[in-house]
């Protein structure tokens, strides 16, 4: 029969469509596997050589005399997405929570655009903004050189506000509103509602999207390196230049060569372990609140 | 069932209207409701009846563009005066949904909930009433061993008992549940109505049901609505009996509509 013919149809480009889509996700998959494999295998060999140790610990980073001390720029990298997230993570938030739960609907549903727009800026703008007004003012109101941990830390913090504000109020408007009633209901202030049972109820997606922020800050280069000084030394205070993990690379790599040049791929493997360190210690954090509530 | 002892109005309501913007939801409703006993709200769909028990809490304050004429005049005062403690009323007049909906926290933390909003956070006294609100909606048994257990992972009976523990524990005068049983199967729907007749010994109940077999077993009052009027208010035997209006006796005998 004619039905049975369509189904049999069906079913057959059901298949096709799953296949294709294998293939695809496959080929994405394995680009990525490919790259890592790349990145480890250029940079591996020469942290054998020299010693684990003497990269993670070492402090002094002078490639031409065979010295890879990655520390400076492992400290400059935590501490800049520290501080990205120290003014990103309640800014974002507050705006988030403001525009979900105590602005009017036409409000928000004009902001939510524009601050999303924030986020196709590209970071040169950012950093560009940066030298020109940050940097000088930090200059004048706290002294040294403007070009600092501070003023890097600024820089990312408004940089991520977009990805942190965006995802952030996707997943409270995704909070059923039944919740908001029952909490109301029983007598709860509206603040004491968000405190209380909205912001538990979206903490899954508060917390990706602050692991997303804190991603795009530990992974900014250009912005960071036009801000921070970039002297590859532990910075001593907020206001001492600062050298990151990606500003290392950049800033090299056009005229590295030989040993150099795998000390920079090097970085790239620390980079990446910490990144994935990052993420894991992140989700912990999310699912540990979470069982604990 | 017939001549009451000593009447106690514990809400009266006077001329309450209630418009969605230009849409009028109640039209001038009069009701007295006694202290202590169960109300039950008929009527077909859209007839005002959720917006009727949502005046009586002022959660029809968090629509926007809905306004409110009359009185509802609770403990000797017209609730929508400006100066009402908002947060009060709606401790001493408690809401359980059609939906059950137990906040996604811990069983403790939905029923301690309450009283945490309101500031009395003494461990011993939260657990004292957590047992006593669990107990009286007859979970304690059930849930004692798992009260960090997510709220969510219980059935829907148990979900709905759970909101109405977590409404008892911060000592209501007056319960509203609207459509309470809708989202239950019938036996849930018989011990949660059994539950109700336990509790009218200490509460006042006010309860909107599709159901008039509900209606009928549960209530000691009944109103029926009609497109925003209260077209009759009586015991619930002269009701379902003698319905004294002839829309109310449509309604109850099946023929409306
Ligand atoms: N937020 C609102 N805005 C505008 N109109 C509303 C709103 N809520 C309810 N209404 C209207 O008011 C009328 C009464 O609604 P209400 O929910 O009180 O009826 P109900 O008797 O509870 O109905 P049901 O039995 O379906 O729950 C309906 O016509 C409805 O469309
Ligand atoms: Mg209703």
């Amino acid at each position: 029969m004619a039905g049975g013919n369509m189904i049999a149809r069906h079913e057959g480009s059901d298949r096709l469509i799953k296949i294709s889509l294998l293939v695809v996700a496959f080929s994405a998959v394995s680009v990525l596997v490919i790259i890592t494999i790349f990145i480890f295998e250029q940079g591996l060999p020469i942290m054998m050589k020299y010693g684990l140790k003497n990269f993670l610990l070492g402090q002094n980073w002078f490639p031409s005399e065979k010295s890879f001390g990655l520390l400076p720029m492992i400290v400059g990298s935590l501490l800049v997405t520290l501080g990205a997230l120290v003014i990103g993570v309640p800014l974002g938030l507050a705006s988030a929570i403001f525009l979900t739960e105590f602005s009017n609907r036409r409000v928000s549903r004009f902001l939510k655009p524009v601050i999303e727009l924030l986020a196709g800026i590209p970071s040169v703008v950012y950093g560009f903004l940066g030298l020109m007004f940050l940097v000088p003012f930090i200059r004048e109101k706290f002294g040294g050189s403007g070009l600092s941990v501070l003023a890097a830390s600024i820089i990312l913090g408004i940089m991520i506000l977009p990805t942190i504000i965006s995802i952030s109020i996707d997943s409270i408007r995704a909070v059923p509103d039944s919740y908001r009633e029952g909490s109301i209901a029983l007598g709860a202030t509206r603040w004491q509602t968000v405190r209380m049972v909205v912001l538990p109820a979206a903490r899954s997606g508060l917390v990706a999207g602050i692991i997303l922020g804190m991603g795009r800050a530990i992974g900014e280069t250009m912005a960071v390196i036009m801000v921070a000084g970039n002297a590859a030394d532990i910075p001593g205070s907020l206001l001492a230049p600062v050298r990151t993990l990606t500003s290392n690379i950049a800033l090299e790599m056009a005229y590295a060569s030989g040993e150099h040049r795998e000390a920079l791929f090097a970085t790239g493997v620390v980079l990446f372990v910490i990144i994935m360190i990052l993420n894991f210690l992140a989700n912990l954090a999310a699912r540990k609140q979470y069982r604990k509530k | 069932m017939a001549e009451m002892t000593q009447r106690e109005n514990i809400i009266e309501v006077k001329f309450l209207s209630v418009f969605y913007g230009q849409f009028q939801a109640l039209k001038n409703v009069n009701i007295n409701v006694q202290a202590r006993k169960i109300t039950a709200l008929i009527g077909p769909s859209g007839c005002g009846k959720s917006t009727f028990l949502r005046a009586l809490n002022r959660m029809n304050d968090l629509i926007e563009g809905a306004r409110t004429e009359g009185q509802v005049v609770f403990d000797g005062k017209d609730i929508f005066e400006p100066d009402t403690d908002l947060l009060e009323l709606r401790r001493k007049v408690g809401m359980v949904f059609q939906r059950p909906n137990p906040f996604p926290l811990s069983i403790f933390d939905n029923v301690t909930y309450g009283l945490r909003v309101h500031g009395q956070t003494a461990r011993g006294f939260m657990e004292e009433r957590l047992f006593r609100s669990l107990q009286a909606v007859n979970l304690w048994d059930e849930l004692q061993d798992k009260l960090q257990a997510n709220a969510l992972s219980l059935t829907g009976e148990q979900q709905q008992r759970l909101c109405l523990a977590r409404v008892l524990a911060v000592e209501p005068d007056v319960v509203l549940m609207d459509e309470p049983c809708s989202a239950l199967d019938p036996t849930a729907t018989a011990r949660i109505e059994d539950l109700m007749y336990q509790l009218k010994e200490k509460y006042t109940i006010i309860i909107v049901t599709h159901n008039m077999q509900q209606a009928a077993r549960v209530s000691d009052y009944t109103g029926y609505f009609l497109l925003g009027e209260l077209v009759e208010f009586g015991e619930t035997d002269q009701i379902f009996t003698s319905p004294r209006d002839r829309r109310t006796e449509d309604y109850v005998t099946g023929r409306f509509g």
